[in-house]
Formats: structure tokens, sequence, C-alpha cells
């Protein structure tokens, strides 16, 4: 975890102001509020279904917002253009709950078809082989470079979706249920790592779980979103000694 | 009163269905000349929609044209008109019977092929983490695929019209003795290009509908491993149906111009 004291102080690379969005009668996000500072890690909590999916969505552009407002690194994105949101993306690392890895590519492919549309971040000489090299050596799977995505488990996919979302080296990570589907010790694996990158490259962490486990290692700050509004913020340890029953029952185990 | 509703219902999903589909295809005219076009992944397609489809097309076309001449013997012999056969099944397997039965083979082999491909990376969030890597999927993965099967299919099409004439001749030379050279000579005596064209023309349009069908339903499948069969099954069942409706239209349109 980094140092909480000085998180407030911290830039703020990402907020959301009054985020609504609904499908049908179906109001999922209802004036849904966050900040994301530079090098924290902000863990939201959510019951399944409770928007935490769509919200990180719509903070990609992957899906529009009903109303309120996005900022990424000072630029709303509801008013970016296309090719303006896609260099913005760049700075922007996106982990998928299932891996989201190209079944038809090798690793290698996989890790380097982000680089093909971002050219211009790296310069025109960019030599992939050892970014591709240098993602692999960080998650520690360089042996796994010519591999297809069916031939490696689970831990390993979601380590080189890890790699795959560094190459690029984003300033903000987004983890959709970073260890969702993965045993104990895996996932334990997944959160050391995530800590590691988080130290290693300063980047802000945006992780959407409900694996309190998860949530108490890595959280500096946690946010729980309950009928689609910002419902409790505070750290683990305040919120996990709330005397609010809906608070309360994120953290039974 | 609950029957008639169930029609309505669905014949205002099927309007939909149209709808969303004619959005799809204007999509695909307007993305298929904006950069950066994406050639090693249309190549790649080419590769694996034209070879792979190679052996399934050469079997049938070389089956149909075996059978239609063991069928239409005996008939053409009653009437002493048997030296027409040459002619006889290569005008019907030019103009009708070659593309036909070449685009409803690869309706199932390539429209359920991307259908199922599609749905799939669609329902495990691959076409979200292409977008978010900053390619466009639309053209990466549709306009690609479109485009390959638009080209290759007329290329399957002469392939399997060649196969099925020389499986037709097969017989000829068995049942009548009728040398290479002489049966091949009869069939392109027959033939004009008002038979060649428009079966050439009919073909791009057989493999722009089994391109758009298959990639519309893959791209919009909905979630789950049910949704994915879904996809593949009705990209085949929309496809068939769509390429009869082109060859009645295509076979219209032919009347008028070349007057058959």
């Amino acid at each position: 975890m980094t140092d909480k004291a000085n998180i407030a102080n911290r830039n703020i690379v990402l907020e959301i102001k009054d985020l609504h969005k609904s499908f049908g009668d179906n109001h999922v996000l209802n004036g849904f509020s966050m900040q994301l500072h530079q090098g924290e890690n902000l863990v939201i909590m959510g019951k399944s279904g409770s928007g935490k999916s769509v919200m990180i969505k719509c903070l990609v552009g992957l899906m529009e917002a009903d109303s309120g407002a996005i900022t990424v690194m000072g630029n709303d994105i509801t008013k970016l253009n296309q090719e303006s949101l896609d260099i913005l993306r760049a700075d922007i690392g996106f982990l998928f709950q299932g891996s989201a890895l190209y079944d038809s590519m090798t690793v290698r492919e996989n890790l380097e078809f982000p680089l093909r549309r971002h050219t211009k971040k790296f310069g025109d000489n960019v030599d992939t082989e050892k970014l591709v090299i240098e993602a692999l050596e960080n998650v520690g799977l360089i042996s796994a470079i010519d591999l297809m995505p069916a031939e490696l488990s689970g831990g390993m996919k979601r380590r080189i979706a890890i790699a795959r979302t560094l190459i690029l080296q984003p300033k903000i990570i987004l983890y959709d249920e970073p260890t969702s589907g993965l045993d104990p010790i895996t996932a334990k694996e997944i959160i050391i790592l995530m800590q590691e990158i988080q130290k290693k490259y300063n980047t802000s962490s945006l992780i959407i779980t409900h694996d309190v486990d998860c949530a108490r290692v890595i959280s500096d700050r946690m946010i729980l979103l309950i009928h689609g509004i910002d419902y409790a913020v505070g750290t683990f340890k305040e919120l996990s000694v709330s005397k609010d029953p809906k608070i309360k029952a994120f953290f039974k185990q | 009163m609950l029957v008639i509703n169930n029609i309505k219902d669905t014949f205002r999903s099927f309007l939909i269905e149209i709808g969303a589909l004619s959005y799809f295809t204007s999509r695909f005219f307007k993305d298929v000349f904006k950069r950066p076009f994406e050639f090693k992944e249309f190549l790649r397609q080419c590769y694996n929609m034209g070879n792979r489809s190679l052996l399934l097309v050469g079997i049938t076309g070389f089956i149909i044209g075996l059978v239609l001449t063991l069928q239409t013997r005996p008939t053409l012999m009653e009437f002493g008109a048997v030296s027409w056969m040459p002619s006889m099944v290569g005008i019907s397997i030019v103009r009708e019977i070659g593309p036909i039965i070449t685009a409803l083979v690869c309706a199932g082999r390539i429209g359920s092929g991307i259908g199922a491909e599609l749905g799939s990376m669609r329902v495990t969030e691959q076409i979200d983490a292409m977008e978010v890597s900053g390619t466009n999927p639309f053209k990466y993965l549709v306009v690609t695929r479109v485009l390959a099967v638009t080209l290759m299919l007329p290329l399957l099409v002469i392939i399997g019209d060649a196969i099925a004439l020389f499986g037709s001749y097969l017989v000829e030379n068995e049942k009548g003795n009728v040398s290479f050279t002489l049966y091949f000579n009869q069939v392109f005596n027959a033939l004009e290009f008002g038979d060649i064209i428009p079966a050439t023309i009919k073909s791009f349009f057989f493999g722009l509908a089994i391109g758009l069908v298959g990639c519309f339903k893959g791209y919009y499948c909905k979630k789950g491993t049910a949704g994915v069969g879904k996809a593949a099954n009705s990209a085949v069942v929309f496809t068939s149906l769509l390429l009869f409706i082109i060859d009645f239209i295509a076979v219209f349109v032919t009347d008028i111009f070349y007057d058959l």
C-alpha cells in the first residue's frame, strides 16, 4: 500500500462526477462519483449486478453514460473524438475479468497487438521485441512467449493479460475482478504482482473486486457501490468496522 | 389471439433484425474506404476462407457434376439428345448450380465459422479488449472478413464449376466414350458471356451476404456460450435464405439485360 497520508494531496488522475446509466427501467448507476489520485490503489466493491463493470466500461468509452462527467488526466472522455480517445486509451490499461486474450494469436502476438496502434508513444524505431520481453519478464512468464492462450492455465492467462496491459506503460490501470475464478494461492500471487507493478511504475490503479482479501491487501482507499451510488468511502480499516448493516455485509466472511 | 400476437412479435423482431443488418451494412461500406487498412489480417482471412474451403467446394462440385450427368443421361437418351449433354450441364452448372451450391456450402463452412468466432470473441470480451487497445474492431474483424469472403467466393465458384464439369466429363467419357477435348469444346461453345458474367457478379453478392450476416450475428452475439451457438446457427439459416433471395433478384435482373 502507498503512503495514505500523502494520497489526498496528490494530483487527481481520474474523476467521475454524478454518473448515471440505465438499461430501460433498470437504473444501474444513479449519480456515482469518485476520484482517483496519482499512485493510489482505489478499490471499488459492490454486489454482483451493482454496476461496477458498467462504470468501468463507461470510463474507457466502451459504454456511453446517460449523464455525468468522466475526466481522465484532464480530458473529458465524453467529449473526445475517436482519435483522441484512442490516444488517451494508451495511458489507460484495462485488465478484463476473463483476461480477454486473443485466442487466435500467440502470447507474443497478443502483446504486440496494442503496440501496432501506439507507435507514436514510443517513437518510430520502437523495439517491439524488447518491450514484449520486458513485459513478460515483469510477470515472470518469458517461457510462455510462443504459446497459444489455450495452452495456458487461468493464472498464467491473467499474468499475460497484465503483461499486455503493461506493454503500453499506462499511467492508470483498471482491474476488473483481477482475482475472480482463481484459486487462493494464484489469487495471492496476482495481488502481489499488482503491488509490484504499482511500486515499479508508480501507476494509479482502480480495482473492481468483491474479494475482501484482495481489497484488504491492496487498497489505499475503498468505495462501496450500493444502489448505484458511492455509498461509503474510506480505508479498508474504517469501513470494516462500520456499524452500517449494508457496509457490514461486505466484510462478513 | 395468442397466435396473432406471436406472429406480430416474430414479424416485429424480423423487421428489427433487418434494420440492424442494414445499419451494419452501411457501416461496412463507410469503414471499408477508411484508413488504416488491415492488409495483413485481410490476407490471412483470404487464406483461411479460400484455401481451407477448397476441398469441401471441390468434393461438392465433383459429386454434383457426376450426379447431374448420371441423372439426366437416361432422359436425354430417350429423346436422342444425349449429344447435348455437355452444353446442358455446362450452362446449368455455370449459370445456377455452381454458384448457389458453392455459396450454400460456404454459408455453412465460412458463415457459421465467422459467427462462432466473432461470437466467442464478443462473449469473452476480446472485442472490447481490441477497442480499448486503440484498434477499431469493426475494421479489423468485420471489414477484413467481409472483403475476404466477397473476393474468395467467386474464385471458389470458378474452381467448383471446373471440378463439377470434370465430374460430368468422367461420366460422359465412361458411358458415351466422349473425349476430353470434345466434351469441353461443346461446353465452351454453348457458354456465352451472358452466362458467365452475371454468374460471377452474383457470386460477389453471395460472398458479401455470407460475410455480412456471419459478422453481424457474431459481432452482436448475446452473452454466454448458448449465444455463440445461436449466432453460428442463425448465421447459416439467415444467409441461406438471403442467398436464394439474391439468386432470385439476380436471375430477374439478368433476364432483363440478357433476355434469357
